[in-house]
């Protein structure tokens, strides 16, 4: 297989320029591939596969009485993000997780921000993930959102744009981390020739986050990750994360609160338990305090959180600030609170809230993008331009009926990344979730999911939608660490010289 | 340790040395057909240790070596089929894939797959004693993995409880349903034997070598003696006992309040094996022998799960 055929068809491509040359930290995969025997590539790819297959790095598919679990589909081309680039997303990144947090601490505060009127009450009231019960409480150490991961998307010129804010337990690392363990046994001798940062700190750095929330003064806090259990489709990603942090992975029954406080049932009896991270949602953490019919998770657990005896990451409550509809507010947020202005701008964004951007919309559906604020995965999504009149004519009624839950925003041109498909080469439309942790200080992953839509022209990413993933690559500044690669190829230079 | 974790490992341990004992049984069988062909039920014994013959005749009908192979090996409705016991121990290793290593998960995650295949059915009845081997390579692999892979901390004793205790069940139930099949009438005992057959029970346990090497003559008593009361051999009563306290006692530490009531149970359990004779055992009826172990043997599971695994609350 080769790249001569490969067009980038007028869309903004990761790895190759419009004049069909490569990027330059893509040259050496281009390289790579341009010297691997015809086949060879196609042989990775199977390999890369079966990896995922027998590291039993799968979801559950749901129904399946016996147990034969799906692999997200993989393509072993990567996506390559250059350093200066990425230095602008992680400045970017960081302001808008730390504004964030203050905006949260601000809602569930003293609501300053309402009273000077830079967003509209009404769209705190009406919004699903707002929660009274977390009404002036400060979390440990003042953090809300402690891991969250944003989605990003690319336009025909290159710019990134921010698509959604993710706070509510955001899934996918695990794979950017195996991803990339399958990649280098993919490419091993160009991970030797380019300066690709490596992801591996994650789990340490996750530790680190969560240990910093323990009450003041604790040795060795006792962590846990908590989760819905074997059938929720995250289920391999909740028990990575703890494997590879070295913490228990508990369910709800697991765990049991006396006296305000959290214990684990253990073979020697109940064992104290000091901060949890939760992979389950808002609504089922605690019957007692949200939803009375959740079976997933702890009795008294909340009382126990606002007494301050375990920390919760993310903080219940952190929901209201990936609302899609206050999402078209946060560059204001920024400048409200930092007085900056924003590093990474938002997709424009239509709230139908407002009447007359609600007329805007239903005038111009066809070139829209129309989502429901209140869900994610794909769901409840209109694709104007690819929508047929009849779905367009529902989706207006919809609209009108419950204006609060829509947002409209233009179809973006999505980047691509070219990938194997159709016996060659072909571009597939992707977007980028980065990782960002908040404890002492805010960390960003240098890496992330790239998802790619694997049908051709699709622009619909998410797993459940037919979607898959690549590795991402984030290429070192020059001035960094990966000399070490340069000095291999030196050192390699002289010796074919002798 | 939380208790569902330690439930997990003592129950993956179970099903995988489970799995192996009903692939040593159908291997030995099927050994013994070539040897002795023209037996007219040869079947019915295996089934009964790892299966239900009224459910296996109410499904199958005949008991042709195919339909065996298949009740036996492949078919998830029989629960103690080797395939539903690697899904069970898989599914055990699956609640706590963060507690084993990979490469553990790897090993029973990959067999499972293998099994599922549908093309794995033609080749079971192609060449059945590969497959067992196989099967029986599996388990010992997960012993190899889980001991050179894994810290040799609570986790790693209570999967070991939980192998030994399933070996402690299996090898008495394999030699009480042979020992009846064979000497349906209790004064028969000690006469006419077929060496053949007892040289088949004791291969079934992989134990016809090491029994060579105490004992010249394959007779029942000594058979008997071996599988029950030798010290030495990996698979007898006695010595899955010793080393279940040995695991049991790791578990337990200094605190011996959690779990008294095992320790009691196990420790009075090995004691009386200890002190006896296979003069007596067979003396008393070596059937009512092996019912009462199985009987004590299963209270002590009872204790087991509850001092280890409820939970207090």
């Amino acid at each position: 297989m080769d790249f001569k055929n490969y067009k980038t068809e007028g869309f903004f491509d990761e790895l190759f320029q419009s004049d069909g040359k490569a990027r330059p930290g893509a040259m050496a995969l281009v390289n790579r591939i341009n010297e691997l025997p015809p086949g060879e590539l196609q042989r990775r790819q199977a390999a890369a596969e079966a990896a995922f297959l027998t590291n039993g790095i799968t979801f559950a598919v749901y129904g399946d009485e016996r147990g034969m679990d799906k692999i997200i589909p993989f393509d072993v081309i990567p996506r390559i993000v250059e350093a200066h680039d990425w230095e602008r997303l992680e400045r970017g990144l960081k302001q808008r997780t730390a504004t964030l947090n203050l905006f949260l601490t601000d809602i569930y505060g003293g609501k300053k921000i309402l009273r000077d009127k830079v967003i509209p009450e009404s769209l705190i009231k009406t919004c699903a993930a707002y929660r009274p019960q977390c009404e002036n409480f400060i979390p440990p150490k003042g953090i809300w959102a402690h891991i969250t991961g944003t989605d990003l998307v690319r336009d025909t010129d290159g710019t990134f744009y921010v698509l959604e804010d993710n706070m509510r337990c955001p899934s996918g690392v695990s794979y950017v981390l195996q991803n990339r363990q399958i990649l280098k046994r993919t490419f091993p001798q160009v991970f030797e020739h380019c300066s690709i940062r490596p992801v591996d700190e994650y789990s340490s750095k996750l530790r680190e986050t969560l240990e910093f929330l323990a009450p003041d003064g604790l040795h060795n806090p006792r962590v846990a990750v908590l989760t819905p259990g074997i059938y929720n489709s995250a289920y391999y990603e909740h028990s990575f994360l703890s494997q590879q942090m070295g913490v228990e992975l508990v369910t709800g029954n697991d765990l049991v609160v006396r006296d305000k406080k959290v214990y684990a049932r253990t073979t020697k009896g109940l064992v104290g338990v000091d901060v949890i991270y939760r992979r389950i949602d808002d609504d089922f953490l605690d019957p007692q305090c949200f939803r009375p019919d959740s079976t997933l998770g702890v009795p008294g657990l909340m009382e126990a959180y606002k007494s301050g005896n375990v920390a919760l990451a993310n903080a219940p409550g952190c929901g209201v600030a990936d609302d899609k509809a206050i999402y078209a507010f946060v560059p204001k947020i920024i400048k409200y609170y930092l007085n900056e202005d924003e590093i990474l701008p938002n997709v424009p964004t239509f709230v139908c809230e407002d009447h007359k951007q609600m007329k805007h919309v239903l005038a111009n559906i066809s070139k829209m993008v129309v989502k429901a604020a209140s869900e994610s995965g794909g769901y409840g999504m209109l694709l104007g331009p690819h929508a047929t009149e009849k779905e367009r004519e529902e989706f207006k009624k919809k609209v009108e009926a419950n204006p609060r839950n829509y947002i409209a925003q233009p179809m973006i041109a999505l980047s691509r990344v070219l990938t194997i498909a159709d016996g060659g080469f072909s571009g597939r439309h992707v977007d980028l979730r980065p990782y960002i942790l908040q404890g002492k200080d805010i960390y960003v992953l240098p890496g992330g999911l790239t998802r790619v839509a694997l049908r051709k022209n699709s622009v619909v990413v998410n797993s459940s939608q037919g979607g898959g993933c690549k590795d991402t690559w984030v290429i070192a500044p020059n001035d960094k660490a990966p000399e070490q690669g340069q000095a291999r190829q030196w050192v390699q230079q002289q010796q074919q010289q002798q | 340790m939380l208790s569902r974790v330690a439930d997990s490992l003592y129950w993956l341990g179970r099903y995988i040395e489970r799995a192996e004992n009903i692939a040593r049984c159908i291997d030995v069988n099927l050994q013994l057909q070539l040897d002795l062909p023209g037996e007219e039920r040869p079947w019915e014994p295996v089934i009964h240790t790892a299966g239900n013959p009224g459910d296996f005749f109410s499904r199958y009908g005949n008991a042709s070596l195919e339909n065996v192979l298949t009740y036996l090996t492949l078919d998830y409705q029989n629960q103690n089929s080797i395939i539903s016991c690697v899904a069970a121990a898989r599914e055990n290793a699956r609640c706590i894939r963060e507690i084993i290593s990979s490469e553990m998960w790897m090993v029973i995650n990959r067999f499972h797959l293998k099994l599922s295949n549908p093309a794995t059915k033609a080749k079971m009845l192609d060449n059945p004693h590969l497959f067992y081997t196989e099967v029986k390579e599996f388990s010992q692999l997960c012993i190899g993995v889980s001991d050179g892979t894994m810290n040799h901390d609570e986790g790693w004793h209570f999967a070991r409880l939980g192998r030994l205790f399933e070996r402690a069940d299996q090898t008495s139930r394999i030699l009480d349903v042979k020992y009846f099949i064979l000497l349906p009438d209790p004064t028969m005992v000690g006469m006419t034997l077929d060496t053949v057959q007892w040289t088949a029970l004791l291969k079934s346990v992989s134990a016809f070598e090491m029994f060579r090497k105490r004992y010249s003559l394959v007779t029942p008593q000594n058979v008997s003696e071996f599988l029950i009361l030798n010290r030495e051999f990996p698979r007898s009563l006695i010595f899955c006992l010793n080393q279940m306290e040995f695991s049991l006692k790791y578990i337990t530490g200094q605190d011996h309040a959690t779990g008294s009531k095992s320790i009691r149970k196990l420790g009075k359990l090995r004691s009386d094996l200890e002190f006896t004779t296979i003069s007596e055992v067979i003396g008393g009826g070596l059937h009512e022998y092996l019912e009462s172990y199985q009987t004590k043997l299963a209270d002590l599971g009872m204790s087991i799960s509850h001092n280890f695994f409820n939970g207090l609350s």
